[in-house]
């Protein structure tokens, strides 16, 4: 048997002391948390930064560090820093050996690296996933960062070091929590579902801002605890869970296989928690791992002009049609640029902002944003061209013959640069002889 | 005609990672599960978002009282199209289809 606490869904997100506390009493054989995820976009892969400030990071992580201390189990954090970059997994393991250093406390630490070479990703063979975009050689190899994610395998080799504190590079969600209980010899189709469940914390039960809950792992299935004063379990919160950011709630593709948890049957225990059996693991014949990559798409400047002039706001997007036409021609006039090597695009904020084409509503709005974004291959060209949208977003004419009219402007200067804007360019596996493969360990005692 | 909001408890739109989009129809009961189940075609959903049925999985999960249509994202999640980073804005999409 296996008991694994959660603190939370994610480094970063904060959780409920007390309910922390309570699951240290109860003697969990490791403390696992998350750090990361692609859901804020790929700025963070991209650049290989976190979005979470380190202050919180440093707070957070000093909470979970002393609660390993008074549990005596390992601590493991997967997807360090947002994206699990070598230099995400440094940054942390910086932040660590502050940490250490303020307690006066000592630590064998693991570091488990994800990061690929780009150019040797470029040269090995990829099979695509379903909807993955069409990549070339020359398109992996301008990504900035490339990770791979690790599964349970690569979690238990930094476990076998002996390391009190774990600092993994991208797994997946799951990998941090299923690698102990498999390596127990707990059921493999109950570890990687509990693991599931598990991973946003206490998202799976009646009160997700409680943050933390156990899952106590065995031969037959595993049961989930939340440990937050009003949460409960219930077998709809639990099974509900794999819904969650899952394009299929029954099937989870992970390295080395896959769970399938159809037959799966949830019980309520005792009125907080829940007992879940059936959830099958079906290995696969060959070894693989996801990537993730991000490159450069452009740079990017923004502007935004306001209309609340009745007969604008009604005509928005005739106004931003012919803006663009007048702005291209210009760009080329003082510019000579190629139009086929930067984009403008103005987006009416209050129309169809979120939606795009897809939007069936008819607009009501009083007063409409336009937000006004370049992307070109330099900054210094996106810049340029915003600055002569600039006279257009302030003065552009409906009609012919009518007097100039002028629009709101938020800021001075009415241009933002935004830097390099990313894009994700990878949903793909490889294939691995041994797990190890693409992974490094690096183990220091503090 | 109601609309599919009055119906159900939540609709809920997520990433399921950048190249997939889930959406989450809690519909609370039986009886609103029955409704949106016969009620709600997977060509009326596709039709939405442009595209076509065969591009959507769909799971009537009796057991939960929800239906989920998965579909690759209408545009990479973060690509210089996109509008939504987290693609909880689809959901009104669905939210406000009238069904019978």
């Amino acid at each position: 048997m296996t008991k694994v606490l959660i603190p939370s869904g994610a480094l970063g997100l904060g959780y409920d002391k007390a309910a922390l506390a309570r699951g240290i009493a109860l003697g969990p054989d490791l403390i696992a948390i998350d750090g990361g995820s692609t859901d804020s976009g790929p700025s963070y892969l991209g650049r290989g930064v976190s979005k979470y400030a380190r202050e919180s990071t440093k707070a957070e992580w000093q909470n979970l560090i002393e609660a390993r201390i008074a549990a005596n189990c390992p601590l493991v954090i997967g997807t360090a820093g947002t994206c699990g970059t070598d230099s995400t997994v440094d940054w942390l393991y910086e932040i660590t050996l502050e940490i250490l250093s303020d307690l006066g406390a000592s630590a064998k630490i693991a570091r488990l690296y994800s990061e690929q070479d780009p150019s040797q990703i470029a040269r090995t063979t990829l099979t695509p996933l379903s909807a993955a975009p069409n990549v070339d050689a020359q398109t992996v190899e301008r990504c900035t960062h490339i990770v791979a994610l690790a599964g349970a395998e690569q979690i238990n080799a930094a476990l076998n070091t002996g390391a009190d504190i774990i600092i993994a590079g991208r797994t997946t969600d799951t990998a941090i929590i299923a690698a102990l209980p498999l390596a127990n010899g707990d059921h493999a189709g109950g570890a990687w579902h509990g693991a599931k469940i598990g991973e946003c914390g206490a998202l799976c039960t009646t009160a997700p801002q409680s943050g933390t809950i156990m899952v106590e792992f065995d031969a037959t299935g595993f049961n989930i605890t939340p440990m937050g004063d009003d949460a409960t379990a219930t077998p709809h919160t639990v099974s509900a869970h794999m819904l969650y950011e899952n394009s299929d709630p029954f099937i989870l593709y992970e390295p080395g296989g896959h769970l399938d948890v159809t037959a799966t049957r949830y019980t309520d225990v005792d009125g907080c928690t829940v007992r879940a059996e059936g959830s099958v693991w079906v290995p696969s014949d060959t070894y693989t791992v996801k990537l993730e990559g991000a490159r450069i798409t452009g740079y990017q400047t923004i502007a935004m002009a306001l209309l609340r002039d009745a007969h604008y706001v009604a005509n928005a997007q005739d106004w931003c049609d012919d803006i663009i036409k007048h702005h291209a021609a210009k760009a080329a006039d003082r510019m000579g640029l190629d139009p086929n090597t930067w984009h403008a695009e103005l987006r009416v904020i209050g129309q169809n902002a979120v939606l795009g084409d897809l939007e069936n509503k008819p607009p009501t709005a009083t007063e409409l944003g336009v937000l006004a974004i370049i992307t070109a291959p330099d900054q210094q060209t996106a810049s340029t061209l915003a600055k002569l949208m600039n006279p257009y977003l302030l003065h552009h004419q409906l009609t012919r013959g009518e007097e100039m009219p002028t629009f709101a402007f938020p800021f001075s200067p009415a241009e933002i640069d935004r830097g390099a804007a990313y894009e994700f360019v990878l949903h793909h596996v490889m294939e691995l002889a041994d797990p190890m493969d693409a992974f490094r360990l690096e183990v220091t005692d503090v | 005609m109601s609309n599919l909001s009055q119906i159900v408890q939540k609709v809920r739109s997520k990433n399921a990672g950048p190249f997939w989009l889930t959406i989450d129809i809690f519909c609370g009961t039986p009886e609103a599960y029955a409704q949106i189940v016969d009620g709600l075609s997977t060509q009326r959903v596709a039709a939405l978002f442009k595209t076509n049925a065969d591009d959507l999985k769909r799971f009537d999960i009796a057991d939960l009282n929800v239906v989920k249509f998965s579909l690759p994202r209408p545009t990479i999640q973060g690509a210089r199209d996109d509008r939504d980073m987290h693609g909880a804005g689809w959901a009104p999409l669905v939210a406000e289809l009238e069904i019978n």
